[in-house]
Order: C-alpha cells, then sequence, then structure tokens
C-alpha cells in the first residue's frame, strides 16, 4: 500500500482581521484618578474616623483587612522572558508561595499581584497596562529583575521599555538578572509587609523602608 | 546542467539590477530550493548590501548571494516570485533597514508597531529616539 503524505489544509489568514496593538490602544481608558475608593465609602469611614473612639473601629477594621488582602495574593501568571523561568520555580513545589497564599491564577479578574518578570518591549506595555488595569483594585506589582526595574542590558535597545514603572506602578523592585526565587521571595514577603500597612481609608502605604 | 558539490559554499555578488536574475539562476539551474535567509548590512556610506543564502539541499550546494545597493538607495527586487520563503524576511528586512523590495506582494512591518518611525537597524539610527508614551 502507497503511503501519500497529506495534503496540507491552509487556513485562511486571520492575521488580515489583526488589528494594531496601538489601534486597540485607542479604545483603552485611562483609569481616572481617585477611583481606588468610592466617595461615599471614605466620606463614611472618614466619619467614624473622626467620631470620638471611632478610630478604633477603623484601625481594627483596617488591621483586619490587611490581614485578609496579605494572606491571599494572587499573582496573576505573566511570565515574560527568561525572569518567568524563576518565577515558575518559586511557585514550584521546592520554594511554594503557597504556603504563603499565593496561588498563582491564569485570570487577571481574580488576581490581585502582577510580577512583571521580564524585557518589557515597547509593542507589548500597551498589553501589560490593559491586564493590570483589567485586575480589580486593591492591586500590586512586583518589578522582577533588572529589565523590568531599567531596562537592565537591554537599557540602550531601540524598543526596550526603560523600566516598567513607566508603564504601571510597582510596589517591590527585585533585583538581579535573573534573581534566584530566593530574592522573589523575599520581594514578596517585603510586598507582604507592605500590604499590612495598607490603609483602606487613606492612599497606598509609601514603600517599605526596610529594604532587605 | 545540475549542480555538483559536496558541502560547498559559494558566494556571488551581483549589482542590484541582476539580482532577481541571480535569484533564478539559483532555482533553476544550480537547483537551490531552500531559502536560508536573508538580511542587510549598513556600510555607511558605501550603502546598505543585502546577502541572501540559498541551499540545494540534495547536494550539499550553499549559494551566498550579495548585492551593494549603493549609497543612499533603497530599491531592490523581491525574491517571493521565486522563493515564497522570502516572504517574511523581506519584510523583516523592510522592518529593520527600510529596503523597498520591488515586487513583493505585501510589504509591510512585521516585528515593529505599524506606526513605528525610523528603521532601526540603520547606522544613523538614533538609539535613544523618545518614542512616548513608554520611553
Amino acid at each position: 500500500m502507497e503511503i501519500k503524505a497529506p495534503t496540507p489544509q491552509v487556513p485562511p489568514p486571520v492575521w488580515t482581521e489583526f488589528k494594531d496593538l496601538q489601534e486597540w490602544e485607542k479604545y483603552h481608558q485611562e483609569r481616572p484618578e481617585g477611583d481606588k475608593h468610592s466617595a461615599l465609602f471614605e466620606s463614611v469611614t472618614e466619619g467614624i474616623h473622626h467620631f470620638p473612639g471611632g478610630f478604633l473601629v477603623t484601625t481594627v477594621a483596617d488591621s483586619f483587612l490587611n490581614w485578609a488582602r496579605k494572606s491571599s495574593v494572587w499573582p496573576v501568571t505573566f511570565g515574560l522572558a527568561c525572569c518567568a523561568i524563576e518565577m515558575m520555580a518559586t511557585f514550584a513545589s521546592r520554594f511554594d508561595v503557597e504556603r504563603l497564599g499565593m496561588v498563582p491564577w491564569a485570570s487577571p479578574r481574580h488576581s490581585d499581584l502582577m510580577i512583571v518578570s521580564g524585557t518589557v518591549t515597547i509593542k507589548m506595555a500597551p498589553m501589560l497596562k490593559r491586564i493590570f488595569d483589567q485586575m480589580p483594585d486593591p492591586k500590586w506589582a512586583v518589578s522582577m529583575g533588572s529589565c523590568a526595574n531599567s531596562g537592565g542590558p537591554f537599557r540602550h535597545g531601540y524598543h526596550v521599555v526603560k523600566g516598567v514603572d513607566r508603564v504601571i506602578p510597582v510596589d517591590v523592585y527585585v533585583p538581579g538578572c535573573p534573581p534566584p526565587p530566593e530574592s522573589l521571595l523575599n520581594g514578596l514577603l517585603l510586598l507582604q509587609d507592605q500590604i499590612t500597612h495598607f490603609r483602606t481609608t487613606g492612599k497606598r502605604a509609601a514603600p517599605a523602608a526596610k529594604t532587605d | 546542467m545540475s549542480a555538483e558539490g559536496d558541502g560547498s559554499l559559494l558566494t556571488v555578488t551581483v549589482p542590484p539590477d541582476r539580482w532577481a536574475e541571480l535569484g533564478r539562476f539559483a532555482k533553476e539551474t544550480l537547483g537551490c530550493l531552500y531559502f536560508n535567509f536573508l538580511t542587510a548590512v549598513d556600510w555607511k556610506d558605501q550603502g546598505l548590501e543585502v546577502v541572501a543564502r540559498v541551499e540545494n539541499l540534495d547536494v550539499g550546494l550553499a549559494v551566498t548571494m550579495k548585492s551593494r545597493l549603493g549609497a543612499g538607495q533603497s530599491a531592490c527586487a523581491s525574491l517571493v516570485p521565486l522563493y515564497p520563503g522570502a516572504d517574511w524576511m523581506e519584510r523583516e528586512c523592510f522592518d529593520m533597514f527600510g529596503i523597498r523590495f520591488e515586487g513583493h506582494p505585501d510589504l509591510r512591518r512585521i516585528l515593529l508597531p505599524q506606526d513605528w518611525e525610523g528603521h532601526p537597524l540603520l547606522k544613523s539610527y538614533a538609539v535613544d529616539t523618545a518614542h512616548p508614551p513608554y520611553r
């Protein structure tokens, strides 16, 4: 019996439907300033806070909410480059960030943390910002590795964003090229320490003073 | 006529108006059916040079084709009618060096965004050019 090679079925080209990233970016609207909390919520908490003895209620509520937040930080599954390998090692059983309450989740709608692990190119930056904007508040970002911190060895490349903090606000910078899982784990612990000081009634907490 | 050779490497330099003719000779006479790569070199004052390699995998013959476009010139004949595999490589070459391949069916940018200004692998491209909004 003669065996014939299968005739390749060429699918219709889908790239003719492809819209350019900058075209998508036009649909993307900037998040208005100060929508972290609704004004009603803020005025109610401010009212309780200024009531005699009311600060006890707000601080206890704050610490309870912050405990809940820091105990279930779910990072969105978002790997960009070689740092993502170290990030995967951190997620895996040897270093196991799940004991800290971190579950890598494959949906930005259910995530609280974005670990930017790798080089951010100018073409990727709108998509990164869109994913970050899809995440519900409160949300945090960890810049992992030299490339995401400052552009790293590709800083003078024509296509590299010189630091992901030009695109999204970053809470913790993890140095290294790439950072070993221990470094990322330390950064995540610093982030949890920072979340402990997150205030419900105010703005985002200042970056943690301790760096080691 | 058939091509002979055993692991041999051949480099041919032609003027740009005979570029497509050389490609046709390499494909039809030398039997180089495999289009390996296409790129370009920026020699600053002396202009751009297009480099392509085609191979005859049966006899192990590799033909490197070169062509100096001349100072200030950016037009070159396209090899897509001969080698369909040259399609995306010529688009990339256009993207990075700004070489206009005449006869290419769909000469658009392939790696960079469509509204990118300039061709970044040219020596005259300023690397630290501001590219709003991200740098």
